[in-house]
């Protein structure tokens, strides 16, 4: 580099020209930039391989089911007709009921723990939620298999009861056997949302906690409530780490395995009626069906692991779209 | 350039504030264990200027920050002695922090408007944020107060033709003069100034202090400055604050600002107003 300098002294500028500036980066900085510019190229090398591995052994069954694979819903390899279109239907449906509880607690409590709690409560809070989301998701499966799933079957009938008759979709056959409400999405959900809700909410609270003190005193200074606050400096400024957290959270939800595994039982249609007893999942039509299936059977599950990496690739890119900067007061109708 | 300050200004859209007399009676400050003011005794009069000097670390943004409530925002700070408003006692447990901060408003010293709100929201943040917004049919009124607010800040000129854009696009002296606008849309009665002109040229800091001069008879100021032309131009009364190695900040002295500048009674005050301190 320093030979590079030395020979070809570049001419001097002409004043009114726009000249090119070539910083040298000192020796410390470049080794510095080589190595995480390799770090994360060998990240992506990796998302690349893994995805091309399973294009690869997912092939064979994509020849045979061409683009059925998308459309067909039924899970018969021996007779040629599989896919994976319920599959990604109950996938979904089980993390947007997973969601749709676990987003309004992670956000309340992360608001609580960041603006609320008292500083000693804060510090305790924040370790118990690190705490939870260390817990491998095999207890969660238990403790929604023999616990919550026990619990939910009332909630789930009082629900059908109550908003079945203007909801359809909540209506299940035999509302009156506890039973018919079992192995539900709608259990697998809720069960779900306990994974995913620490991570959340630990992402909500690192950015809510980072609204700059000047703004929230500026707020203050001018009589804000302690809420008129939050909606004016804190919520604008973290938007993008709430959008950033559910998105987080979503792609956890998708990928959920051994939760759903214990709670459901498969069964290859749409889902229509969340609260009713059958539902099916990628990850865990995966785990079930894996070590008795060869040939093109094991193909085809290959391939629903090439939908579900693709799947969750999308939502994580969508993310980082949405995710702009945003600051205190953007969009804020206070 | 026209001077904005000559022409005259459009009458306020809302009751224009009544300047309040704001007294400190025996104030002392702490952070944890560590006492920052003792004893601290000052009359800021309704309608006057009042200009707290002292060296760095003396306490003087301390003691600004307890006359709204401020001060208590910090884990572990507390306080002893009283602040009162026009008689009226702002630490009182009936009397509500909002209500005191909204009579008291504060400019810091780093400005901290609301970066992507534009700037004609961010002079009505106030008005929104004690529910008192005008509504979607009361825009002209709205705009009234913008203009008004912006011009006694001596803003408007500049900004006049982009009221749409984010108040964070503005230059650092410009939303030091956005701050001045906000604080002034809500009419307070007193308005606390800690060091408004410490990241303003000369001309924006001209600007600012015929500002002060012109909204004085409607509402107390109370301006901490490094700057001694700045505290002998503005100011109508002065306090000299003052902290000793193991000793926490004091007034030292305290009179009409002629007096601390010409006759000082404390030889600490003239070193300090003549610039020979240690
Ligand atoms: N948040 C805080 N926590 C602990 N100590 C603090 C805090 N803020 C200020 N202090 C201490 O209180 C004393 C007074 O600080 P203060 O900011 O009031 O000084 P000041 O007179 O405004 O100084 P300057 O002119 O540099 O702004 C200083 O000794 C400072 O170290
Ligand atoms: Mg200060």
């Amino acid at each position: 580099m320093s030979a590079l300098l030395e020979h070809a002294p570049p001419p001097p500028p002409r004043s009114d020209e726009r000249r090119e500036i070539h910083p040298v980066p000192p020796r410390s900085d470049r080794i510095f930039v080589g190595a995480v510019r390799t770090a994360s190229v060998s990240t992506l090398v990796v998302m690349g391989l893994i995805g091309l591995f399973l294009l690869l052994r997912a092939m064979p069954a994509l020849k045979v089911a061409k683009w059925h694979f998308l459309t067909e819903h039924q899970w018969l390899p021996e007779v040629n007709k599989f896919g994976v279109a319920s599959l990604l239907w109950g996938t979904i449906l089980i993390a947007l009921i997973a969601l749709a509880v676990a987003v309004p607690v992670a956000f309340g409590a992360a608001l609580f723990i960041s603006e609320y709690a008292p500083r000693s409560l804060k510090k305790l809070l924040i370790t118990l939620t690190d705490l939870m989301a260390a817990v491998p998701a095999v207890v969660y499966a238990m403790w929604g298999f023999f616990w919550l799933q026990g619990h939910l079957l009332e909630v789930s009938k009082f629900l059908s009861d109550t908003f079945g008759p203007v909801l359809p979709f909540l209506r299940v056959d035999n509302p009156d056997t506890l039973s018919s409400y079992s192995s539900s999405a709608f259990i697998a959900g809720v069960a779900v949302s306990a994974v995913v809700l620490p991570t959340i909410t630990s992402v909500m609270r690192e950015v809510f906690s980072q609204a700059p003190v000047s703004e929230r005193e500026g707020a203050i200074a001018l009589g804000a409530t302690k809420w008129g606050m939050i909606r004016t400096v804190v919520l604008p400024f973290g938007r993008g780490g709430i959008i950033g957290g559910i998105m987080l959270g979503l792609g956890r939800a998708l990928g959920e395995t051994i939760v759903v595994f214990l709670i459901i039982s498969p069964m290859f249609d749409f889902t229509t009626h969340p609260l009713q007893s059958g539902t099916n999942s990628i990850a865990p039509h995966i785990a079930l069906r894996s070590t008795e299936s060869s040939g093109t059977a094991l193909s085809g599950l290959l391939a629903c692991g090439l939908v579900l990496f693709l799947f969750t690739l999308l939502i994580n890119t969508a993310a980082g779209f949405v995710i702009s900067r945003s600051r205190s007061g953007a969009a804020t109708e206070i | 350039m026209t001077d904005t300050l000559t022409t005259p200004l459009p009458p306020l859209p809302t009751s224009a504030g009544t300047p309040a007399t704001l007294s400190a009676r025996n104030v002392g400050a702490w952070f944890g264990d560590h006492q920052v003011l003792e004893g601290v005794d000052l009359e800021m009069k309704a309608g006057q200027v009042t200009a707290l000097i002292g060296p760095s670390g003396c306490g003087k943004s301390t003691f600004l920050r307890i006359l709204n409530r401020m001060h208590e925002l910090v884990p572990g700070a507390s306080l002893s002695g009283e602040v009162l408003i026009d008689g009226d006692d702002i630490y009182a447990p009936t009397m509500p922090p909002i209500e005191s901060r909204r009579r008291i408003g504060m400019v810091f010293q780093k400005a901290n408007p609301f970066p992507t709100m534009s700037i004609h929201d961010n002079v009505l943040s106030g008005l929104k944020l004690a529910g008192k917004g005008f509504g979607k049919g009361r825009a002209a009124e709205a705009g009234d107060l913008v203009e008004h607010s912006l011009r006694s800040a001596g803003l408007w000129d500049e900004v006049r033709n982009r009221l749409g854009a984010p108040g964070g696009s503005l230059s650092g002296g410009q939303q030091q003069r956005l701050c001045i606008a906000r604080a002034l849309a809500v009419s307070p009665d007193v308005l606390l100034m800690d060091e408004p002109c410490s990241a303003l040229d000369p001309t924006s800091t001209r600007r600012v202090e015929e500002t002060i001069a012109a909204i004085a008879h409607e509402v107390t100021v109370v301006i901490v400055t490094h700057n001694m032309q700045q505290a002998q131009r503005v100011s109508d009364r002065c306090a000299f604050f003052l902290a000793a190695e193991n000793q926490p900040g004091h007034i030292v002295e305290q009179g009409s600002t002629a007096d601390i500048f010409e006759n000082p009674r404390d030889e600490r005050t003239s070193d300090y107003v003549n610039g020979r301190f240690g």
